[in-house]
């Protein structure tokens, strides 16, 4: 009996002081961590890339897959009028081999207050990515050379086929330079 | 007679495929038609937010333009203001005074309005024309494709022509983390009497809306 006794009165202890621990984190600014391993995601839960390493991992693939690139902003008005397009073309499509991929160039101090709470608000289902490179004149030609640097832009490419768009697309636009390349 | 109509033929299709292979030269397939190096660019007559209209020949005493396509709202146009105004206070009285241009129409973009360009103006203490293309068209003669857009205009014989096209500086988004004034370096060379090294840089920006 007092076994129990004391072993309920210890789990009651131990859940109290978990209690304060949580209250006093709660008034502090910094995020309760849980481990160091989720540290990374917390800190940022999408990918963010510089261009050198965007262009690695996400506009050189080569293996039979369409790439949907599409550069927007959460405060550009057009790039997010068409974004549903984009998802739109991902859940269509999403039995082929084609891939959507929304790369924000939102700026990289407003990931937290307006990027990540605009994925979640708009369920986002396209993997989106974050891109932080402010020597735009270099990378801007990497994308196309025909780029003029306004967005919304969108390149789409399989293997060695590109198509560069600096425009707004309507979705039967979209799916329709979608299935030249596909 | 009959070498002298195919004498005609041939020239035709000569002519043809000359005017042809011009037109291709010409227009890119995505490059809006406007305005490139070397270029002169129109006179302009367009309403400025103090209610006066505005044209480059009431500048005699300029060498030039520094015209800047901006707009009102657009993040990268609003980080880019205190670098225009010192652009035009750094360059006035070396005979390059800036002009701005707001290329939106407003029916389409509420924000850039004529009474929200003067607001602006006020607030920001802008020291140069901030003009209302009330035609919308003067963007599309240049082919400015989003703000901020540059064109930096030096007056010789021919008109004023354009010798530099593109980004202000090498960072929109952080002024103090500048490395390459690309317009500053321009003007100073043509103030300098020397041709512009870099004409054309690019930069992020908002597309135009019309």
């Amino acid at each position: 009996m007092n076994k129990i006794f004391l072993i309920i009165a210890s789990i009651l202890l131990v859940s109290c002081g978990n209690q304060t621990q949580k209250d006093a984190s709660e008034d502090t600014d910094e995020p309760l961590l849980v481990s160091t391993s989720d540290k990374a995601e917390k800190e940022s839960p999408i990918p963010v890339y510089d261009f050198d390493g965007l262009e690695q991992a996400l506009l050189t693939k080569n293996n039979d897959t369409t790439y949907v690139v599409n550069f927007w902003a959460t405060w550009c008005k057009p790039c997010v009028k068409e974004l549903p397009y984009f998802e739109q073309l991902g859940a269509n499509y999403s039995e082929e081999k084609l891939k959507v991929i929304l790369v924000s160039i939102d700026f990289p101090e407003n990931l937290h207050t307006r990027l990540i709470p605009y994925i979640e608000e708009h369920k986002l289902t396209s993997e989106v990515v974050l891109l932080d490179d402010s020597d735009a004149n270099t990378w801007i030609n990497k994308v196309s050379e025909e780029w003029q640097g306004s967005i919304p832009a969108t390149l789409i490419y399989k293997n060695d086929k590109r198509a560069f768009f600096e425009k707004s697309f309507s979705y039967s636009e979209l799916e329709k330079e979608v299935k030249s390349i596909l | 007679m009959k070498n002298k109509q195919l004498l005609l033929l041939v020239s035709i299709c000569l002519m043809g495929t000359m005017a042809l292979v011009g037109f291709k030269a010409g227009n890119t397939e995505n490059y809006t038609a406007g305005l490139t190096i070397g270029d002169v660019a129109a006179e302009i007559n367009l309403l400025n937010v103090d209610g006066n209209m505005v044209s480059y020949s009431d500048y005699p005493n300029a060498d030039g333009f520094i015209v800047i396509f901006t707009c009102n709202t657009c993040p990268y146009a609003v980080a880019s203001e205190d670098r225009i105004i010192a652009l035009d206070e750094e360059f006035k009285d070396k005979g390059y005074p800036v002009i701005a241009i707001n290329p939106n129409n407003p029916d389409v973009q509420p924000d850039d309005t004529f009474e929200l360009m003067q607001q602006k103006a006020s607030a920001k203490g802008f020291t140069f024309p901030y003009l209302y293309d009330e035609t919308n068209t003067v963007y599309a003669q240049y082919g400015a494709t989003k703000t901020p857009h540059v064109y930096l205009l030096k007056n010789e014989d021919d008109g004023r022509v354009v010798k530099y096209i593109g980004a202000i500086d090498d960072n929109v988004r952080n002024a103090g983390a500048v490395k390459d004034r690309f317009l500053a370096n321009a003007v100073n060379e043509l103030i300098a009497g020397k041709e512009v090294t870099v004409k054309e840089t690019k930069a992020i920006g908002c597309s135009v809306k019309q």
